[in-house]
């Protein structure tokens, strides 16, 4: 029979640390680093297009996201982790997905919800479950719901292109590809969000084969299910509106929040796929891409539980 | 302590506080602490039910049959509930609005089952009564605490009175009012309970000594 004593000198040899143990490695500032990077043409578009407002609410949203995590680290007296920038990257994340000119205390409550709850009471960045940063904006659409769904551009607030079709209209896929629409900070910037995708795969700092199956299943989806056939102008339109490039872009792809089998990222994908569909076509708000995607984070475990296989790691 | 009752007492409110410690009877915790008076008012009726039911119980411990007990804990416990139902549908009309279906559900309170399973059927009349006026309290501070928290988080008020509004500076966050925020606070708050180690019978060091039992199972044998 072991004493207490003993088992507490066994667990001293196996020097256990405080998490993260596994996934983080030195790699992980390099990714955020190359994160910081590919979303830098994003918030430069974003001030050009919306002014100082969009960059406050970014600079709130990230400022909130490294306090937290500085505060945390110190309230249990170690290390802090902010020097690896996944607090920032979280930060520019949830940022982009708000409205420009929301009252700041949005992104601030936004940012201590993904970095508090959403990673740090899970053991850190590498061992959460759910991109903090749409999850956090869910949390925020719930309580917040009439100020995260007012858009204004210019002084002006109209419908977004997605609430004109929903009502049946036509939106100018141009307008909506060059920005000139109605949206949150990142709806308005595809080619820029683009542009930072492209980076990424560049820097090999995004899977490819999630991001792939859900365009391609989305598009599927929407052109049997979607009422319209395969109208391009429809279609084109559900794929620009409602920040689905950006979500495609920036979450679809992570690095950490994705199933570790090749097969298991085409099941990802897919069901990322078909939930927007299902989300947009017969759900209230047209807006739906986050709660999409953090249901199917829900999944990844489970994905990867019963696709054993190989755990090989897919580029 | 060394008065027994009292002792009884204290260890339903805080070394085994049903909600914090226990983890028993979720669901009416989860769903009616949408607000300070709503937990209360949960809490109250559920602590009369405990009460009376842990003296019946532990009176005819020793008539009711070993093979029919569950049947006969639950008509003594919805007898009670029925009597609670009534009245405060009588007495306090919005309450039981606001309570609802929560009422009837007190028949399957764990709690309520818990302690006649555990205690009453093992002990006398009045120990089982302080266990009961224990057990309960124990429950309605932990409602009042969750639902305080919700309601001042949620909507800005405590036990219905405005404390602030909605401005440009800040505005409460609805989603602790809803069905998620009651998972959130309670997982906080048990959470704190941890880590202050509060004297609970699951913290180790300072709740456990008073039993004779620091975690070390091993060279324990009390609950063999």
């Amino acid at each position: 029979m072991k004493s207490k004593k003993e088992v507490q000198k066994v667990s001293d040899s196996l020097s256990v640390k405080a998490s993260p143990h596994v996934r983080k490695s030195a790699r992980l500032e390099t990714l955020m680093f190359d994160m910081e990077i590919a979303l830098l043409p994003v918030v430069l578009f974003a001030a050009y297009r919306f002014g100082f407002g969009a960059v406050k609410v970014i600079m709130a949203s990230v400022l909130a996201c490294v306090v937290t995590e500085w505060i945390y680290d110190a309230c249990l007296k170690r290390e802090t982790g902010i020097t690896d920038g996944s607090a920032v990257v979280t930060g520019l994340l949830l940022g982009l997905t708000l409205p420009s000119d929301i009252n700041l205390y949005v992104p601030v409550i936004g940012g201590i919800f993904a970095t508090l709850i959403v990673v740090l009471l899970y053991g850190g960045y590498g061992q959460h479950f759910m991109l903090p940063a749409l999850a956090s904006r869910c949390f925020l659409l719930i309580s917040f719901a009439e100020e995260m769904t007012t858009y204004t551009v210019d002084g002006i607030s109209s419908a977004t292109p997605l609430a004109v079709l929903q009502a049946g209209g036509a939106p100018n896929l141009t307008d909506m590809f060059l920005g000139n629409i109605n949206g949150s900070i990142v709806e308005v910037s595809t080619v820029a969000v683009l542009l930072g995708f492209f980076y990424l795969i560049v820097r090999k700092a995004v899977k490819l084969v999630p991001p792939v199956i859900y365009v391609l299943s989305f598009v599927m989806y929407m052109g049997l299910f979607g009422g319209h056939g395969f109208d391009m102008s429809y279609i084109g339109a559900q794929i620009l509106g409602g920040g689905f490039i950006f979500s495609v872009a920036f979450f679809a792809g992570d690095m950490i929040i994705n199933p570790k089998t090749v097969a298991g990222q085409v099941i990802y994908g897919v069901l990322m796929g078909v939930l927007t569909g299902v989300y947009r076509t017969m759900g209230f708000a047209p807006e739906s891409v986050s709660y999409a995607i953090i249901c199917c984070n829900l999944l990844i475990p489970l994905i990867d539980k019963f696709l054993p296989g190989k755990a090989k790691e897919a580029a | 302590m060394k008065n027994k009752h009292l002792d009884a007492i204290y260890n339903g409110i805080i070394r085994e506080n049903p909600i914090f410690v226990l983890m028993l009877g979720m669901c009416p915790t989860l769903a009616v602490t949408t607000s300070a008076i709503n937990g209360a008012g949960m809490g109250v009726s559920t602590t009369v039910v405990l009460i009376l039911s842990n003296m019946l119980i532990a009176a005819l411990r020793k008539i009711i049959p070993d093979g029919v007990r569950m049947p006969a804990y639950i008509v003594v416990v919805a007898t009670f509930v029925t009597l609670v139902d009534f009245i405060m549908e009588a007495f306090t009309k919005d309450l039981y609005g606001a309570l609802g279906l929560y009422i009837p559900l007190i028949v399957v309170n764990c709690i309520i089952l818990g302690r006649a399973e555990a205690y009453a059927s093992k002990n006398t009349v009045t120990m089982s009564a302080c266990d009961g006026i224990g057990m309960g309290l124990g429950f309605t501070v932990a409602l009042i605490v969750i639902g305080l928290v919700r309601e001042f988080l949620g909507a800005g008020t405590a036990f219905g009175i405005t404390i602030y509004e909605a401005s440009s500076i800040f505005e409460p966050i609805a989603i602790i009012t809803k069905a998620p925020g009651a998972f959130l606070v309670l997982a906080m708050l048990a959470a704190l309970q941890n880590k202050f180690k509060m004297k609970a019978a699951t913290n180790g060091v300072n709740g456990g000594e008073e039993k004779g039992c620091a975690s070390d199972c091993e060279s324990c044998g009390t609950c063999k």
